[in-house]
């Protein structure tokens, strides 16, 4: 029954918002305090996709809930790598041969 | 609205699932396939922003210092306390607790037009300054020929957020309303979960702009 569904407790909630938040000025001191030049976006998207794993873990319930839901996701975020994969390719292969740009 | 005669909230459920919690996790992979669309439809955007920013590096390092990483972060921790709001808007349904469901709901809200307010402003500086995307663009290009293609970014990504953030505000108050009205409780809660994940989704989305249009 749906009154069976597993309940997040209230303090899970209020530790994963700090930690967002904590993560949030993570991200904002190691762009604007440190000079990571090679790596800076690297950093900023290893935060970022960290934040976004606690959101959809905690916030939308995914760590406790059915298998396919998380299936269904990762599948997207394996296409949208997919679509990256192939426009990586085709660019970087043609255009220093053809430049139309 | 659309609970018919169907009394959900005490555990009726539609007759063509097996009981409310197939109904329940049906309607919940619903809502996680439509996200997988807006998680491709923004990925088009990020996977254009990355290899333009690796083709152009100077151009968005440019472009980004005209993005207020102030307002940004302001932004961002506004929207990520709404996320939390929303997440208690549904442990409170779980819990039965009308009052403090719905409470939790209207700060989702609140949160979202003090988003778009910052955005507003944000918005307008830089079309004052002429700071528009590709033809539209008549500001300062700081010796940087292709700078607007950056504000083409900037104006589309955050644009197309922005148009999410006033749709979850929509929907966001639309089962506030039907909170407030006692449909929802521990058996029945599903449409203020749905709405939910796609208020996550909108934060989710920022998590990434946020970096990636005013730190990098």
């Amino acid at each position: 029954m749906a009154s069976d569904h597993h309940i997040i407790p209230l303090t899970t909630y209020l530790k994963v918002f700090a930690a967002l938040i904590g993560l949030t000025f993570l991200t904002v001191i190691t762009a604007k305090g440190m000079d990571l030049s090679p790596i800076n976006g690297a950093v900023a998207f290893t935060i970022a996709a960290t934040k976004a794993g606690l959101v959809m873990a905690i916030f939308m319930h995914l760590w406790y809930d059915a298998k396919s839901n998380s299936i269904i996701i990762f599948g997207s975020f394996a296409f949208v790598l997919l679509l990256f994969v192939f426009c990586v390719i085709d660019i970087y292969t043609r255009i220093p041969v053809e430049s139309t740009l | 609205m659309s609970t018919g005669k169907l009394n959900k909230k005490d555990g009726e459920y539609a007759h063509h699932f097996k009981n409310a919690e197939h109904e329940y996790t049906s309607s919940k992979e619903g809502v996680w396939i439509f996200l997988t669309s807006e998680i491709l439809m923004f990925g088009g955007l990020f996977v254009a922003y990355f290899i333009y920013s690796n083709m152009y590096p100077e151009v968005f390092a440019e472009g980004s210092k005209s993005a207020d990483w102030r307002l940004g972060f302001l932004n961002t921790v506004v929207l990520l306390f709404s996320s939390l709001t929303m997440a208690l808007g549904i442990y409170y349904c779980q819990m039965n607790d009308r009052k403090k469901a719905v409470l939790n709901l209207g700060i989702t809200i609140l949160c979202g037009a003090i988003f778009m307010i910052v955005k507003y402003f944000e918005y307008s500086h830089k079309i004052h300054l002429g700071k528009m995307p590709g033809m539209w663009f008549s500001g300062d290009t700081h010796g940087i020929e292709n700078l607007p293609l950056y504000f083409s970014f900037y104006f589309m990504m955050t644009g197309l957020h922005g148009i999410h953030v006033v749709a979850g505000m929509c929907l966001v108050g639309w089962v506030m309303i039907r909170a407030n009205r006692g449909e929802f409780g521990p058996k029945y809660y599903t449409p203020v979960e749905g709405v939910g994940l796609f208020w996550h989704l909108i934060d989710l989305i920022w998590i990434f702009l946020f970096p990636l249009l005013y730190l990098v």
